[in-house]
């Protein structure tokens, strides 16, 4: 028996009378890794950052880990959570962010350490050691007293996916974690995250590196206007894709 | 053409004159002379009572006073002024009108009448009590000149004035913090109040504490309206000074004289705490690149 990560039934969102989510319906298995293409504005970041309710959403389930997320329902009636039971259910679910958003009065340890201290209660000298071991896992334990201007993009955006990992998420989101990333930067960080995946971390990633998701993805998923267009394997989605509109878009990005 | 080869420092030019500079120069010193000469030579200044009353004890006490409030003050306004900034940056509408009016409504009176009407209260309220509304039931009461002396009355007049400007500085510099640094912290399972405590607010500090630094120069300087309800400062020690021995102007010039030590050595302070919010960002035109980054223990 497979166990369901993510449930995401039929989420909607909207922005006033603009509906960037349509009903999007979607699986993840455990150890499962996700990668959502599509052009820019097609709601994949959107997406993404409902998935641990930074964005609520107007419709439809998202259930994370066997939670729904953002709300308990009793009988047939939604009640909106408390911030601290939202911050309870993101501690599993980790996130990197396209701009890396480190923060940048604290050293790349210091920015690892600061939610097993302050969130999870770890011990400092435990945090450390695992703060230590997670900068290594990511190359860079010899960068731990640097502060994140003094890193390069690639640097950063590794400290940020030893950050998330801190927190021991079962699951991690990366909203197109090398975007900002100069071209030269970009393998470092793909190749923690090949790493990632074969260590068996569940991960849904929203990109535009076509090579990662053919290599790593076991699903890839075409958004566009904010439905899914096209689901399948790599090799079905980005090699024998059915539908004109994924024909269109992979033809202007390949 | 020929190659040249550049490989010794041969660029030996005759600087450029800059004539100017000597003018201007010359006529600020001019200037300065003369101010300094027409003060040491005006026959209606006595030098002797300015040299016997700078380091008289009562002057000395006032400038303890003047000190102690100031810091006094700009403490309680601090926190006050985090707390109005946070509230006017709420969800709550309740708590952005209340933080609202408060602000409006000090920032908009003369900080002078609002020192005068906390010495008054005593007049308005002649008595204090702590109890519940419409019944008898008092916790506590007492007469307000009592509970409430001159010193208190300025202490609550600053600082709650003090507040209402300071909110705005601290909400500028929660503004300035970058929206992705809430959500990282989120996404990391952190509460609102920690974020606000250990993400925000130390970045904010960057941005707030040079306006604020002027700010405690201003307070300093207030307390000198502390005066007009008798409060023992520095410029009330000097007035009644000189309302006994007719000499104005030189205990004005012994009370200016220490307001411009406090303020030039309240800068020093200030630096350090610049220094250490800004760990982590490289200073525009930090004196050298050294500077900018400390690594280490905080």
């Amino acid at each position: 028996m497979t166990n369901v990560m993510v449930d995401a039934r039929s989420v909607r969102k909207r922005y006033g009378s603009n509906e960037v989510l349509q009903g999007i319906s979607l699986t993840v298995e455990q150890g499962e890794v996700l990668c959502i293409i599509g052009p820019s504005g097609s709601g994949k970041s959107t997406f993404l950052r409902c998935l641990n309710h930074l964005e609520s959403i107007n419709g439809g389930r998202i259930i994370v880990n066997g939670e729904l997320m953002g709300y308990r329902q009793v009988g047939n009636v939604l009640h909106e959570m408390k911030p601290s039971e939202i911050a309870r259910q993101r501690q599993s679910i980790g996130m990197v962010f396209q701009r890396f958003n480190l923060f940048p009065h604290m050293t790349a340890l210091e920015n690892v350490i600061e939610a097993p201290i302050g969130v999870s209660k770890v011990f400092a000298i435990d945090a450390k050691k695992l703060g230590q071991d997670l900068l290594a896992q990511v190359g860079l334990a010899e960068k731990a007293d640097h502060y994140p201007a003094q890193l390069s993009g690639g640097q950063q955006q590794r400290v940020a996916i030893a950050r998330a990992l801190a927190m021991k998420p079962t699951l991690m989101l990366f909203d197109e974690p090398t975007s900002a990333l100069d071209p030269e930067l970009v393998g470092d960080v793909l190749d923690v995250m090949k790493g990632l995946a074969k260590a068996g971390m569940t991960m849904i990633v929203v990109t535009h590196e076509m090579g990662f998701a053919r290599e790593v993805a076991d699903k890839v998923v075409f958004i566009d206007k904010g439905q899914i267009v096209e689901m399948g394997t790599p090799k079905q989605v980005l090699d024998n894709p059915k539908e004109a509109r994924t024909k269109a878009f992979l033809n202007k990005v390949l | 053409m020929a190659e040249e080869e550049f490989n010794s420092d041969d660029v030996v030019a005759v600087p450029l004159r800059h004539p100017w500079r000597w003018v201007f120069g010359g006529v600020a010193s001019a200037l300065l002379l003369g101010f300094i000469w027409s003060v040491y030579s005006a026959k209606s200044i006595q030098h002797s009572i300015v040299v016997q009353f700078m380091l008289d004890p009562r002057i000395l006490e006032g400038m303890f006073v003047t000190l102690w409030v100031t810091v006094v003050c700009m403490f309680i306004a601090t926190v006050l002024a985090t707390i109005l900034a946070i509230m006017k940056l709420s969800a709550n509408p309740l708590q952005r009108w209340l933080a609202t009016g408060f602000i409006e409504f000090f920032r908009g009176t003369p900080l002078l009448l609002q020192i005068v009407f906390w010495g008054y209260l005593g007049i308005i309220f002649p008595n204090l009590f702590v109890g519940i509304p419409f019944t008898n039931i008092i916790f506590f009461s007492g007469q307000t000149s009592q509970l409430i002396p001159a010193i208190l009355a300025g202490i609550i007049a600053l600082s709650l004035n003090e507040a209402a400007y300071s909110a705005e500085i601290v909400r500028a510099g929660i503004l300035a913090v970058d929206s992705g640094q809430v959500e990282a912290a989120k996404s990391l399972g952190m509460s609102g109040g920690y974020t606000m405590r250990r993400i925000v607010l130390p970045q904010a500090m960057r941005v707030i504490i040079p306006p604020m630094g002027n700010e405690f120069i201003g307070m300093l300087k207030n307390t000198s309206l502390l005066q007009v309800i008798a409060v023992a400062e520095l410029y009330t020690q000097a007035s009644t000074i000189s309302s006994a021995n007719l000499a104005q102007i030189e205990l004005l010039i012994v009370s200016g004289f220490w307001y411009l030590v406090m303020t030039t050595v309240l800068g020093f302070p200030q630096r350090a705490l610049e220094r250490k919010y800004g760990r982590g960002f490289a200073v525009v035109g930090a004196r050298s690149e050294g500077r900018a980054f400390k690594v280490g223990k905080r």
